[in-house]
């Protein structure tokens, strides 16, 4: 566990990575991957928790005595030294000869596509190749296992694609075990063996590429791995789960009767169907092309459907549009149950008090000290300025459900949950204001 | 861009007649005065005679090297902590290092003359505990100490400038490559920090070198350095041709050794870190 200035950063992180591995830390920026790779490379303390090397525990080693090394974010080359002198930096501390290290040197720079460039001032190199420097001067000292902090994320489009299949190639070639963070989620799953999916701090799911793809355990995931389309359900029973206003068949089991559930469905597992096989039917809203496939938008019981396919449609259309039972995912929500229960109090009369914030309700009929039940509906919670809040919350995540922004929001407390037609970027602080008169006030 | 460029003349005009009128106007007099004698007749012999006070330039020079090094090595530790500490703690540090400016440089020296003298504070205190009491002032260690005390701001502030410039992750990278802290230091800090080192010297040795006021109150008439001979020639002696030529050999010297020291100076660096 990490804290920092009070607040923890890092919670409950238990990762074990095998030799030779692949293995990505994937999140939007904040989770804590970085954290993560700082406290492995020595440059951070774990309040509690140890790292363990080969079975050796390394919590207390300074970074120069740990077998790891590190390709920094920015690089962090050092200004003052050429090329050849960047990369021999870790050779001549550990005192070998010359003769070795000119060879390992003019190895790496032959594996990096940078012979001729050991005079060089890296000042004057461009950012991919002040980026390969980077991994040479890390990977030359032959690491047990090598740390990349966002190594790409200065690079243009291109740079990174190129970049990718070469540090890829590099870590199988050279058999080294490579830790890499990145917040781009195609990076991740194009380069590593595993994939660790990371949020506040604590790790959500961790497994094959394949597999987070094909089953992300929850509506996060789904979310920032790849499009997805999220909505509402209700699993009736084992293989049977209730959306867009039908019963569907899938092949999901063990969750309570009746429980409500996340649906995903990839835009490319949905296909369009003549209407008489079709499972919903809609009409199109729009049609972008995107190279390969077209990406189109259908509403269809009242929800918004995104659709990729390599046929098109026109906008109005009335289509069919088919899944089958193995294309829907279920998942457990992260939020349990359909609205937000807290505890308040009765504080005069018909006043009511909860999460610090008070109302009138007008013939409330509970007498002033009276412990209550508050129930509020996600519709009636509204994102709003800070200004005209009742009270600022922290946005803990905003997942859109076909017709709305399921929006889960924490305060010092209690988490509430609200739907939203606004966009407001997660891990921020947003005003919420609430309609009084939809809260519900039941005596305990 | 044209209007631009007449803009920055017009907003620089001020500055061009201070120079003018203050620097370049008094160096051209000050040539003049080196060459020629009261009658106005060119001459060397200024020049040429100077070679009577080589023991007082020696001397000078000498002090000025230590109370620079002395300020480097007390400066530089200084400094670096400064750069890695808290941002709030490095405000409060530096106006505590920076407090001694503004206050009257005459006054310090006048009060270290208290400090030091042999009935001065500090004697008494040490009598108070059975020690001493030590003969200080009038010494050339207390020409250091008062040069050091006065000069050490100006040793900091350029240090300093230049390590909170000093990239962080610089600093992991070193020690995640295998240097300790010392090698860090020797390898990454200390070169990158050169400029800093540099100004600082410039900026300490320059005043103490020319300083006259600190040998006066602190050296008494036993320590005889350059600034006071000229301050001697120019102003009890009515002489401005000796004292021009004192003047001059001292600026040709110093510019010289300015000149050896910046080619210790990296330029790239000094962009990189610019």
């Amino acid at each position: 566990m990490v804290r920092f200035d009070g607040e923890i950063i890092l919670n409950h992180i238990n990762l074990s990575i095998k030799d030779k591995e692949f293995v990505t830390l994937l999140g939007p920026s904040g989770c804590g991957k970085t954290t993560t790779l700082r406290i492995i490379g020595g440059f951070l303390h774990p309040d509690e928790g140890r790292v363990f090397f080969c079975g050796e525990d390394i919590t207390g080693k300074p970074p120069h005595l740990r077998p790891v090394n590190t390709v920094f974010q920015r690089y962090a080359l050092f200004p003052h030294l050429n090329v050849y002198e960047n990369i021999a930096f870790g050779l001549k501390i550990k005192k070998l000869d010359k003769e070795e290290i000119e060879n390992r040197v003019m190895q790496m720079l032959e594996i990096v596509n940078l012979s001729g460039f050991e005079k060089r001032r890296v000042t004057q190199l461009s950012g991919g190749q002040q980026q390969r420097v980077a991994i040479a001067r890390a990977m030359v000292n032959r690491p047990k296992v090598l740390l990349l902090d966002e190594p790409l994320g200065a690079l243009d489009l291109k740079l990174r694609k190129e970049m990718q299949i070469e540090l890829k190639d590099m870590q199988q070639s050279l058999e080294t075990t490579f830790i890499y963070v990145t917040h781009d989620q195609e990076e991740a799953l194009t380069m590593s063996d595993v994939v660790v999916v990371m949020n506040e701090g604590e790790i959500l799911q961790e497994g094959k590429p394949t597999d987070i793809y094909n089953e992300p355990q929850n509506a996060f995931v789904a979310d920032f791995i790849g499009e997805s389309n999220i909505v509402n359900g209700i699993m009736h029973r084992d293989y049977c789960v209730e959306f867009a206003g039908k019963l569907h068949e899938c092949e999901d089991k063990n969750f309570r009767p009746m429980q409500p559930v996340d649906v995903v469905i990839r835009p490319e597992d949905i296909r369009f169907a003549a209407p008489e096989n079709a499972v919903l039917s809609g009409v199109v809203e729009t049609v972008v092309f995107k190279g390969v496939h077209y990406e189109i938008t259908v509403s269809a019981a009242n929800l918004h459907w995104i659709i990729q396919s390599t046929r098109s449609a026109n906008v109005g259309d009335e289509i069919g549009l088919r899944f089958g039972p193995g294309d829907i995912h279920i998942m457990k929500k992260m939020f349990e149950g359909t609205k937000t229960v807290v505890k308040g109090r009765v504080t005069a009369e018909n006043t009511v008090e909860f999460l610090g914030i008070s109302f009138k309700r007008e013939a409330l009929g509970i007498p002033a000290g009276t412990e209550v039940t508050v129930s509020i509906e996600p519709d009636s919670v509204e994102l709003v300025s800070a200004d005209r809040a009742d009270m600022v919350v922290y946005l803990e995540s905003l997942i859109y459900k076909g017709a709305y922004n399921e929006v889960i929001l924490y305060t010092e407390e209690s988490e509430i949950m609200a739907h939203t037609q606004l966009d407001e970027e997660v891990g921020t602080d947003v005003g919420i204001k609430f309609d009084f008169d939809k809260i519900d006030v039941k005596r305990n | 861009m044209i209007g631009l460029r007449n803009k920055t003349k017009l907003t620089s005009a001020p500055y061009i007649v201070w120079m003018a009128a203050f620097i370049i106007v008094p160096l051209a007099m000050i040539i003049f005065f080196a060459f020629t004698r009261e009658d106005g007749t060119p001459t060397i012999d200024n020049i040429i005679g100077i070679g009577r006070w080589l023991r007082v330039f020696w001397n000078s020079f000498c002090l000025a090297f230590l109370s620079t090094a002395i300020c480097l090595v007390i400066a530089y530790p200084m400094a670096y902590a400064l750069s890695r500490s808290k941002v709030k703690k490095q405000r409060t540090l530096l106006v505590l290092i920076t407090l001694p400016m503004w206050m009257s440089f005459l006054l310090k020296t006048y009060a270290l003359m208290t400090l030091l003298e042999d009935t001065g504070i500090i004697n008494n205190l040490l009598r108070m505990i059975g020690l001493g009491p030590y003969h200080m002032i009038n010494t050339s260690g207390a020409v250091v100490f008062g040069m050091v005390y006065d000069f050490l701001p100006f040793m900091i502030l350029p240090l300093y400038t230049v390590m909170i410039k000093i990239d962080h992750s610089l600093l992991e990278a070193a020690d995640d490559l295998g240097a300790n802290n010392r090698k860090t230091l020797m390898k990454i800090v200390l070169p990158l920090s050169l400029p800093g080192i540099i100004s600082g010297i410039t900026m300490v040795f320059v005043p103490s070198v020319s300083s006259f006021v600190i040998s006066r109150f602190l050296g008494g008439s036993k320590i005889e350095l350059i600034g006071d001979l000229i301050e001697y020639n120019f102003i009890q002696k009515h002489n401005p041709h000796i004292g021009s030529a004192l003047s001059l050999i001292l600026m040709i010297v110093i510019l010289i050794l300015m000149g050896i020291m910046n080619t210790f100076d990296d330029e790239e660096i000094g962009e990189m870190l610019i």
